[in-house]
């Protein structure tokens, strides 16, 4: 006891004020812990889709355990895709259309693709009243998941499926430029979802170049060819806004640059040139001129990267990343090559119709959306998608221009097989060789109508078939038609 | 029914954590105990009504009729706690030990849903430690000698993580615990009280650079002995609370600075010389990228705390068991889960009131060495709150330690009620200290004299 209170008292001198350290640390820790709590509940929340979709989550057997899987409309309420309970009490995925919608819908089994990967959290949850669901518990069914309306259009979509016949490879996006909805998308060769699974083997044993579960309108990566001469202008434009009517070429079927020559297609001679005719004629020797003599490096590459060249594309579907670069150790013939769109260059059909919507929509890029509205099985909207600007690509001087340029190519150029429909069409044909032998050539597309006020934006690719104006324009002219006729 | 039931328990349970809590932070405004008696009427309600709430919502989703006994049996053992507490020790901060019950009770709910044979093992030894808890405060409180031996507690500890250095072995990856008779012992739990016993003792006097570089060296021992224990997360909380006691004991922000500048470098250090380091470090930056070896536990972490939504999937709704080591270094991201973030925050906002009414006995003390003690105490177990979930939410690297009082493991919860109880008894201290003010100066405080002239009286009666 004495000796307790003698410390005592040696500590009673030890006594100090109070001091701020405290109240200092307090603090530090209080603000740490706010930070901390907000950065959960922030992350949490924004990232709660993709971690449901990851392959390594297991959550996602706890829901389908749970709910049967969602329906997938078209934008008229036709049926895309849906699961039915056979006698047997098991579940099948259907889908009515067969090949049709094969990429873009996708497919939900062995992994997931298309609208079924990218709205499967919804497609897997259900979000019916607490009321609705003990109903369901009560009769002891699965909760019906929450169903997923798309922009897509059956109408359309049938023709761009029919448009490119087997064993023909390619692919077809039709959007409307003024909202970014994505109103067809098809990929050829295609599967039948509906037999997924027995096929799946068989896709993963076939040959490489066959692929036929890449969806290639968005994963495929091809040489633009003449198509890029859209983007080689805009970077002529923007090098010479005031006097870009003067430029005069006279085409001889080819221009040689040291070593390394340029030929136009077929070796035809084009003959006395400006801006527009070159466009119009799609003329590589012209290009080639163009690229070499009159656009800076800096220019190119500003403007390439302003059309989202060798980087992200606002769309949820996998992509894959076009490229395209003037690089410093380029030389003279590597930048005729770039200017019309061969060499190194490779873009996707999806962005390529992007570029072309922007052109279309006074330069200004709708965001590209293939979903408009989510709903709950009992019809509450759950998620509703509305046109929304991206940004803009180039000014409304420099679209109208590309606008003109586009219609020529359809009055007096060489995708003429589209002229004197009832619509104004405006575009541009590619004719993109993808091996040393000039023979071989991807046909490209791209284009939209009417060019006044346009509604629609095509974009065709059809590989290994020829010039784009024979091949590519006749299969975009199918779905002009049966969108205005 | 069985739908409605478990729907409705998710919003009650989180309602009446957050009544619960809110009164831990009122409490903060209210310093007399005589005037928190309704606050603490209320807790107890919430605190038994989650309870409840929980066991419904466990009994309507599994009908293990089983667990009925377990309940009954948790609830009569936390009763007598509480009770006991309040008649044995009535000055001491009874805030603290309602939050250390609640904790404890959401940690035993949550081990209870992940696996039943562990959460009746994390009971036991909840159990004993509040047996052994009992006499700490008294025992506090009268050793006041305790401080003339800071350089035994130097040599005691070392030794203890010493040895485990030497002897201990190996758990996924780290050299961190040892086993007596069949007992498995984590140390540098135990050290971690030890330690903070040393740091008041040796701190609470000195005030010469000197004598701060004597202290600081035979901390770095503790913190290097840890590193190559490869404990990362105790070494790195024996660091931060060795710089906040010197910062306390000294007021000067200065050794505060450069502690966290020489902390920095020593990490860059260790960064390029242990590998297991980088391993961390690079689950931290990409989880999804390295999901397949490095991020594995860290993705199915956060994929749990993101699935909850604010009010959770409910009891037994979600897929905890898919994260690794859960019901140690995890449990919050199952708490998420299951409960919600909702709840998750409030009962991370236990844990912060729980801080700084440490913080503040510390601030009101007179006595530098309580006052080092309580608040290194307080630094201790947010320090380790912090690191827990923030690792587990990637706030920060992942360094492993356990989420206090509410993670399964027998040496943490038990060192943890012990220093709550070192803590209750700093508070009977602090109350000695009022007294003895209002004895020698006669400072009348209306409403509270009586109140002070009882614990004159009693210390009166004691010496």
């Amino acid at each position: 006891m004495r000796e307790a209170r003698d410390t005592r008292k040696t500590t009673r001198n030890t006594r100090s004020s109070r001091p701020t350290s405290i109240i200092i640390l307090s603090f530090i820790y209080l603000v740490l812990f706010a930070s901390m709590l907000t950065y959960i509940s922030y992350n949490s929340t924004k990232n709660k889709q993709k971690y449901m979709n990851n392959n390594f989550n297991t959550r996602q057997k706890i829901l389908t355990a749970q709910n049967t899987r969602g329906q997938i409309f078209s934008r008229s309420g036709d049926v895309l895709a849906c699961t039915k309970t056979d006698k047997k009490g098991k579940e099948v995925r259907e889908y009515p259309y067969g090949n049709d919608f094969a990429h873009v819908v996708g497919y939900a089994s062995h992994g997931k693709a298309g609208v079924e990967l990218m709205s499967n959290y919804y497609l897997i949850n259900s979000s019916i009243d607490l009321s609705d669901k003990a109903r369901y518990d009560s009769k002891k069914q699965k909760y019906p998941g929450n169903d997923v309306t798309t922009t897509l259009s059956v109408d359309l979509q049938k023709v761009c499926s029919s448009a490119i016949p087997s064993p023909r490879k390619g692919a077809i996006v039709v959007s409307n430029p003024e909202t970014g909805e994505i109103l067809a998308m098809v990929s050829k060769p295609d599967f039948d979802p509906n037999t997924i699974s027995e096929d799946w083997k068989g896709y993963l044993e076939e040959d490489s170049s066959e692929a036929t579960l890449l969806n290639r309108a968005t994963q495929g990566l091809y040489p633009p060819g003449s198509t890029f001469k859209i983007v080689t202008s805009l970077a002529y434009l923007r090098e010479h806004p005031k006097d870009y009517n003067d430029y005069a070429f006279t085409c001889k079927g080819k221009v040689s640059e040291g070593d390394n020559t340029i030929s136009c297609y077929h070796g035809e001679k084009h003959g006395s040139l400006d801006l527009y005719k070159s466009f119009a004629k799609s003329c590589n020797s012209s290009y080639a001129n163009i690229g070499l003599n009159y656009v800076k490096q800096k220019t190119f590459n500003d403007v390439l990267k302003e059309l989202m060249f060798n980087g992200k594309l606002p769309i949820d579907l996998a992509y894959s990343r076009s490229k395209s670069r003037v690089r410093d150790e380029m030389n003279k013939g590597d930048i005729m090559q770039l200017a019309i769109g061969q060499g190194a260059t490779t873009v996707s059909p999806m962005h390529m119709n992007m570029i072309t919507s922007a052109i279309a929509n006074d330069g200004i890029l709708m965001k590209p959306y293939l979903v408009q509205e989510v709903n709950s099985a009992d019809g509450k909207v759950l998620e509703s998608y509305h046109p929304e600007e991206y940004k803009r690509l180039m000014s409304e001087e420099e679209s109208r221009i590309l606008t003109e340029m586009m219609v020529q190519v359809v009055q007096k150029g060489t995708a003429s097989k589209l002229k004197g429909r009832s619509y104004t069409a405006a575009g541009k044909t590619g004719s993109a060789e993808f091996n040393s032998s000039l023979t071989d050539s991807h046909a490209w597309f791209t284009g939209f109508a009417p060019a006044d006020d346009p509604e629609i934006c095509v974009t065709v690719i059809v590989e290994d078939a020829g010039s784009g104006g024979s091949f590519a324009v006749p299969i975009a002219k199918r779905v002009f038609d049966a969108y205005f006729g | 029914m069985k739908l409605y039931v478990t729907e409705i328990a998710k919003y009650v349970i989180a309602l009446l954590l957050f009544l619960f809590t809110s009164d831990s932070f009122v409490a903060l405004t209210k310093p007399y105990e005589s005037d928190r008696k309704l606050l603490y009427t209320r807790q107890i309600f919430c605190m038994f009504g989650v309870q409840v709430s929980c066991f419904i919502q466990i009994m309507a989703r599994t009908g293990k009729v089983s667990y009925l006994f377990f309940f009954a049996f948790q609830i009569v053992i936390f009763a007598s706690v509480i009770m006991l507490f309040y008649l044995i020790y009535p000055d001491a901060n009874k805030v603290i030990i309602n939050n250390t019950c609640m904790l404890l009770m959401i940690g035993i709910i949550m081990i209870t849903r992940i696996s039943y044979e562990k959460a009746i093992k994390q009971f036991i030894i909840v159990a004993a430690s509040f047996l052994i808890g009992f006499f700490v405060p008294e025992l506090i409180f009268r050793l006041n000698v305790l401080k003339r031996y800071a350089w035994a507690f130097a040599i005691a500890g070392i030794v203890a993580i010493g040895i485990v250095l030497v002897l201990g072995t190996a758990t996924h990856g780290s050299k961190i615990t040892y086993t007596i008779a069949g007992i498995t012992f984590q140390p540098s739990e135990f050290t971690k009280i030890i330690f903070l016993f040393f740091l008041a003792g040796s701190l609470f006097r000195e005030k010469e650079f000197k004598d701060l570089l004597k202290i600081a060296v035979v901390a770095a021992v503790h913190v290097v002995i840890l590193v190559l224990s490869k404990d990362l997360g105790s070494a790195l909380l024996f660091f931060m609370v060795f710089l906040a006691l010197v910062y306390i004991a000294t007021n000067n922000i200065g050794y505060l600075i450069m502690g966290l500048g020489f902390g920095s470098v020593a990490s860059v250090i260790a960064y390029g010389l242990f590998s297991h380091i980088q391993v961390r470090v690079k689950a931290w930056l990409d989880p999804l990228g390295n999901i397949e070896d490095a991020g594995y536990q860290l993705s199915q972490s956060l994929f749990g705390i993101s699935s909850g939504g604010a009010f959770g999937l409910g009891l037994y709704g979600g897929s905890p068991q898919s994260i690794p080591f859960v019901e140690q270094d995890f449990i919050f991201s199952a708490i998420a889960e299951e409960f919600g973030i909702v709840f998750a925050v409030i009962m991370t906002l236990i844990c912060v009131s729980t801080f700084l009414h440490m913080m503040y006995e510390g601030y009101v003390m007179h006595d530098k060495y309580y006052r080092l003690l309580a608040c290194g105490i307080g630094i201790s177990y947010i320090f380790q709150t912090f690191l827990t979930i923030g690792g587990g939410s990637r706030f920060i690297p992942l360094t492993g330690v356990t989420l206090p009082l509410v993670s399964y493991g027998g040496s943490s919860v038990m060192v943890t009620v012990v220093m709550m109880m070192i803590f209750e008894g700093i508070c009977l201290v602090r109350n000695f200290e009022e007294a003895e003010d209002y004895i020698r100066h006669d400072r009348g405080r209306g409403s509270k004299r009586d109140y002070y002239d009882e614990r004159g009286k009693r210390y009166e009666e004691d010496y």
